[in-house]
């Protein structure tokens, strides 16, 4: 059993409450923090070697020190809690259950990059937790860790969580600004970068829910006890968020390391695959990374074991290997119709794209649009390489990453799964019979 | 749009409250960050959707060109822009909650309660609505009624559960700032 930094206390009970998070070691590392100068909190982060925890594994410590200072500007620190990666659902969980975790680290945070008000922009849809949050905050005014002259050390904070509407698009960064501002989520063209030009045209860093919640423990440990737990450059300890066709489906805290394999079969974790059936397919870091069938999600191509690790899982690139993402770990077993599920996904990110660039605009609707007929049995061997061949235009062509989010996961489905293409191709009457599914041997790239 | 004859809309006092105190949340130039949340509580307010009337009222709050109001309302899939049942029934159906069911009981859930996806159901108890990914997919199928999600609908007597609940919701469901009043936090500013 790995160590949990963030989940520690999650059962216990009243935990979400301001009087037994503190019992059990809440607001330390705001004391800490607040004894320390922001840029000794900035420096603890960088040795921490914490990447960001929303998708792209960027080190968090780093995207701090790009923070622009100018004299007399305000600047902003803003939490990502917009999750809606299909796949992920492990901020949802952190946040209603152990709220002063997550306002722990904002006034952390906001102290090392010196803002004096933060917004935690989360998604519409959890409205509920939206309250759960506004609670805890009023504790930590109650308490005096929010407000003017936090513990009597002369730094001040205000605190605010603000809805989004519904919109995917909105997790990406500028896109989430756009939105704090009550305008249509449509991304940003950077430069100039958010850290320059972010929030009312000011200096903001985004975070991820998770990358700020660890902050505490690295804070509480020391960057340096921190960068010890994991493997190389993946350090520290991961949410991972599994669903799909297993036993165990739900959030695990764990060391980043531990093999792919045993965190599907071994019953600490997910418990294996449901109703006794096999492994088909993984996506192992939310529905936009590239998805690998059970050979290569198991075990790399060199045959290694493959690992809960940023560079395990990437390791082989996009054409044997995939990304932690998000840690949104969708898992199918051997019924599931690779072609209905990757149509299912362009369906989403069809819907979801802002249209502002015509690429991912009409792009996505393409991908939908053969996607659905090649699933319903009218679609022809050329079709397969048009799908492939939209998803290349797409991929690079657009403002923000939902370009790339849309294309990869058709490119992999296309790369690992061709036989299945092809058999709804030249099978229309089988494959679309209800719960038909492609049983040949899987043909690797 | 519809012209309709109804009086001109109006907050009520607990909604204008909450109003005014989210608008402290931002810089006194930034009014226009506040519409995301007064559209949330508009449509709580207001039947469960935002007629043109009331997108208008929200403009008026908020010192906003009725346009900036119409923009953002149809850019987001969670505001509802013509009238919905008592109940509206946010069906997932992004592939985790696909893989668990959620076709199987979006065509159960317009059986029983004789709404289609898009629509109401003829008594006006039911909308049903298909919506991408709600982040709890490990609880998959799963559906979100208001600012609740129900979890786990792979079973009949999951979805009874729901279903009865739904129904023995004889009054309008108190909102969130009228019963807790207004939040300390408040206090302080």
């Amino acid at each position: 059993m790995g160590r949990k930094l963030l989940t520690e206390h999650v059962n216990v009970e009243g935990i979400e409450t301001f009087a037994v998070y503190r019992k059990h070691g809440g607001y330390r590392a705001v004391e800490k923090a607040l004894k320390m100068t922001p840029e000794e909190v900035v420096e603890e982060v960088k040795k921490s070697g914490l990447r960001g925890r929303g998708g792209a594994g960027f080190p968090t410590g780093m995207k701090w020190s790009f923070l622009a200072k100018p004299e007399g500007v305000p600047r902003y620190l803003v939490c990502n809690a917009d999750e809606s990666e299909p796949g992920t659902f492990k901020d949802r969980y952190l946040m209603s259950k152990l709220p002063h975790l997550l306002i722990e680290g904002m006034i952390a945070g906001s102290y090392a990059l010196g803002a004096r008000t933060s917004y935690i922009y989360i998604r519409g849809e959890l409205l509920y937790v939206l309250r759960i949050l506004e609670k805890a905050i009023a504790e930590a005014y109650a308490a005096g860790f929010l407000g003017e002259n936090i513990q009597g050390s002369g730094y001040s904070l205000d605190l605010h969580v603000h809805p989004g509407g519904g919109a995917y698009i909105c997790g990406e960064e500028t896109a989430l600004l756009e939105s704090l501002e009550g305008k249509r989520g449509n991304p940003r063209n950077k430069p100039p970068f958010p850290a320059v030009q972010g929030l009312y045209a000011r200096p903001t860093v985004v975070n991820n829910v998770e990358s700020i919640a660890a902050v505490v423990p690295i804070l509480n440990m020391g960057g340096d006890e921190y960068a010890k737990i994991g493997v190389g450059r993946s350090t520290g300890t991961k949410l991972f968020s599994a669903c799909g066709h297993l036993n165990k489906p739900g959030i695990y805290e764990l060391e980043l390391g531990v093999p792919v394999e045993e965190f599907i079969y071994s019953d600490e974790y997910c418990g294996g695959i449901w109703k006794g059936r096999e492994l088909k397919a993984v996506v192992a870091g939310g529905s936009s990374v590239p998805i690998l069938p059970k050979e290569l999600i198991l075990k790399t191509a060199a045959g290694e074991p493959r690992l809960m690790t940023y560079e395990s899982l990437s390791d082989g690139g996009f054409v044997t290997g995939t990304m932690l993402g998000s840690g949104g770990f969708i898992a199918m077993d051997e019924t599931t119709c690779i072609v209905k599920n990757t149509w299912n996904f362009s369906r989403f990110y069809h819907h979801e794209s802002c249209g502002q660039c015509s690429p991912c605009r009409e792009g996505t609707g393409w991908l939908e649009k053969v996607l659905h007929r090649l699933e319903h049995g009218h679609g022809s061997m050329h079709d397969i390489d048009l799908i492939v061949s939209v998803a290349k235009q797409i991929e690079g062509n657009t403002i923000c990453p939902l370009g790339e989010a849309a294309a990869w996961p058709v490119a992999a489905a296309v790369r690992h799964f061709r036989d299945e293409f092809e058999w709804h191709v030249t099978h229309p009457k089988e494959a679309t019979q209800p719960g038909a599914v492609y049983r040949g041997n899987l043909v690797m790239a | 749009m519809e012209p309709t004859t109804a009086a001109k809309p109006q907050f009520s006092p607990a909604a204008q409250a909450e109003i005014k105190r989210l608008l402290t949340h931002y810089p006194d130039d930034r009014r226009k960050s506040a519409l995301l949340p007064v559209l949330h509580i508009a449509q709580a307010e207001f039947g469960g959707w935002v007629s043109p009337e009331v997108q208008d009222l929200v403009a008026e709050t908020l010192d906003l060109r009725p346009i900036e109001v119409y923009e953002v309302s149809t850019f987001y899939t969670m505001f509802n822009l013509k009238p919905v049942g008592k109940h509206v029934i946010e069906i997932c159906r992004t592939g985790p909650c696909m893989l668990r069911g959620s076709d199987e009981l979006t065509a159960h859930l317009e059986r029983l309660t004789g709404a289609k996806v898009g629509g109401n159901s003829p008594d006006g108890l039911f909308t049903l609505k298909e919506v991408e990914c709600l982040a709890a997919c490990g609880f998959a199928p799963v559906v979100q009624v208001r600012e609740k999600y129900y979890e786990s609908l792979d079973t009949e007597e999951n979805v009874n559960a729901m279903l009865t609940e739904l129904k023995g919701m004889v009054h309008r469901p108190i909102l969130p700032w009228e019963e807790n009043g207004l939040p300390t936090s408040l206090q302080n500013n």
